[in-house]
């Protein structure tokens, strides 16, 4: 059983998003992990990289498959969690706790497309 | 389709997803688990969804040879020989393992699961002009790999057949009795690891399963089969082999014998020749980004000049490797080479196709 968050949204590709003023902490939910299985790599943009909601923005990677990262939100990167390039398997360990990027939001109306804890579990239950 | 040990895999929650037509385990705990249980102790793998055909008569041996890329004649009852089947032009059928049957004039030959109707057809339609009989068998039969460094204390301590099994050294096989049936014990696998294929009926398999999984050793699903083979530089069908790719240009060449009349010889010994356009290459890159099936591969100067066919950050050895299928002129060793994975692109250079150091049982 996937571990859904409260107080955080979700996106339909399965990255969660917290707010924190004008700031989105950005990772990807504990069913995406789980459904990949051991991630073995994180292909991450750069500080400064301009993210339009609904683009790929990096990827994870496990032992099978590629997965891109859909960006839940427009604005700009500025801070990149580059403790992943080498513990990749800290995503797996808590994909809470592993925050991927924060962005900077150039729209906050974004927010309005993405999912409660409540919709995201439907989503997945589906 | 299921494998007999469709419920078994249910039973130990394996995530199941299909493959060549079956619903097959592709894995139970991790992949990485799973890999390192078979290079570093012991694994099993169902892989009752392989096909197996059985040539007999007295031209058996004749035909099997026409249709097989390697040499069969002066190879004793008891032996496993890999090869090819080829199409006239030099594509590839499938690629399959034979085995010399005790019986005289009896061959088993073992064809890959997604290719079981169309290799029976092939083998069927060559066989009419010898004078030998074919069956297909796939349905009468599982099979168990079990595979790893301790594979042959776990066969001895769970099913016994000591004796028998010590003296098998690699690529051989013999018959023992289970529950009174016939079951194959072969020093044979796919991982780059010494262990046995046991075949068996569906009825024996279940229960060796169960008889394993009861000693502690682990289930490996699919997907682990594939990160070992790789790593041991086998080709997988579809990947490396198919009716484009030849074994020529598969880097297979050590199996095609040419003092023998087979169909496909003469376009394989063309190739031989040098006139080839592809050759498949193992490339490394520096970095931990994963090359993966369909990706390209170019030069410095950004000409593609080439495909990924399979690629892993491997488990084994840590490092961000795959076969290519590359031109001809880019396939020596060190040539450098990168691969373009999403918008970037890695540097890397032409390496060894085996990656691991087998350890087989002489």
């Amino acid at each position: 059983m996937s571990k859904i968050l409260e107080g955080v949204k979700y996106s339909p590709t399965h990255e969660w998003v917290k707010i924190e003023g004008n700031v989105a902490i950005i990772g990807v939910s504990d069913f995406a992990q789980e459904e990949m299985g051991d991630i073995t790599y994180v292909d991450l943009p750069e500080e400064g990289d301009k993210l339009v909601a609904g683009e790929e923005f990096g990827a994870l990677e496990s032992v099978k498959a590629s997965s891109d990262l859909i960006a839940p939100v427009s604005g700009t990167v500025i801070e990149v969690n580059t403790a992943l390039e080498d513990e990749p398997e800290k995503v797996n360990e808590d994909a809470f706790a592993a925050w991927i990027i924060k962005v900077e939001l150039s729209d906050t109306s974004d927010l309005d497309d993405l999912l409660d804890a409540a919709a995201y579990k439907a989503l997945i239950e589906k | 389709m299921k494998t007999c040990l469709y419920d078994e895999h249910v039973a130990l929650g394996a995530k199941i997803s299909p493959f060549a037509g079956f619903d097959m385990p592709i894995q139970y705990s991790s992949i990485v688990e799973e890999h390192n249980a078979v290079r570093n102790n012991v694994g099993m793998f169902d892989v009752s969804h392989m096909g197996e055909v059985f040539v007999e008569g007295p031209q058996a041996e004749e035909f099997v040879n026409y249709i097989f890329t390697n040499e069969i004649r002066g190879f004793e009852a008891g032996k496993v020989l890999y090869g090819m089947m080829c199409y006239p032009a030099g594509g590839t059928v499938d690629d399959l393992l034979v085995y010399r049957e005790f019986q005289k004039d009896h061959f088993l030959l073992v064809i890959n699961a997604a290719n079981i109707d169309k290799d029976f057809d092939w083998i069927l339609l060559h066989s009419r002009a010898f004078d030998c009989k074919v069956f297909n068998a796939s349905d009468k039969w599982g099979q168990i790999a079990l595979q790893g460094p301790s594979a042959e204390d776990k066969l001895i301590e769970v099913l016994g057949y000591g004796e028998e099994a010590k003296s098998l050294g690699f690529y051989t096989f013999c018959d023992v009795l289970y529950n009174g049936n016939r079951l194959i014990l072969s020093r044979t696998g796919y991982t780059g690891e010494d262990g046995f294929e046991l075949y068996g009926t569906p009825e024996d398999i279940v229960e060796i399963w169960k008889k394993f999984i009861a000693a502690g050793v682990t289930p490996c699903g699919l997907g682990c089969r594939d990160t070992l083979r790789f790593e041991a530089g086998l080709p997988l069908y579809g990947d490396e082999l198919s009716p484009e790719i030849s074994p020529v240009m598969a880097g297979l060449g050590m199996f095609c014998k040419y003092e023998k009349d087979f169909i496909g010889k003469e376009a394989l010994l063309e190739q031989k020749a040098g006139n080839i356009g592809r050759k498949l290459v193992g490339i490394e890159i520096e970095d931990k980004a994963i090359p993966r099936a369909g990706y390209p591969v170019e030069t410095a100067d950004g000409k593609e000049v080439g495909i990924v066919t399979t690629g892993y950050h491997s488990i084994s050895l840590d490092k961000s490797i795959c076969f290519a299928l590359v031109d001809k002129e880019y396939s020596a060793l060190d040539t450098p080479l990168s691969i373009r994975i999403r918008k970037k692109v890695f540097p890397g250079k032409v390496v060894k196709k085996r990656f691991y150091q087998t350890n087989y049982k002489k």
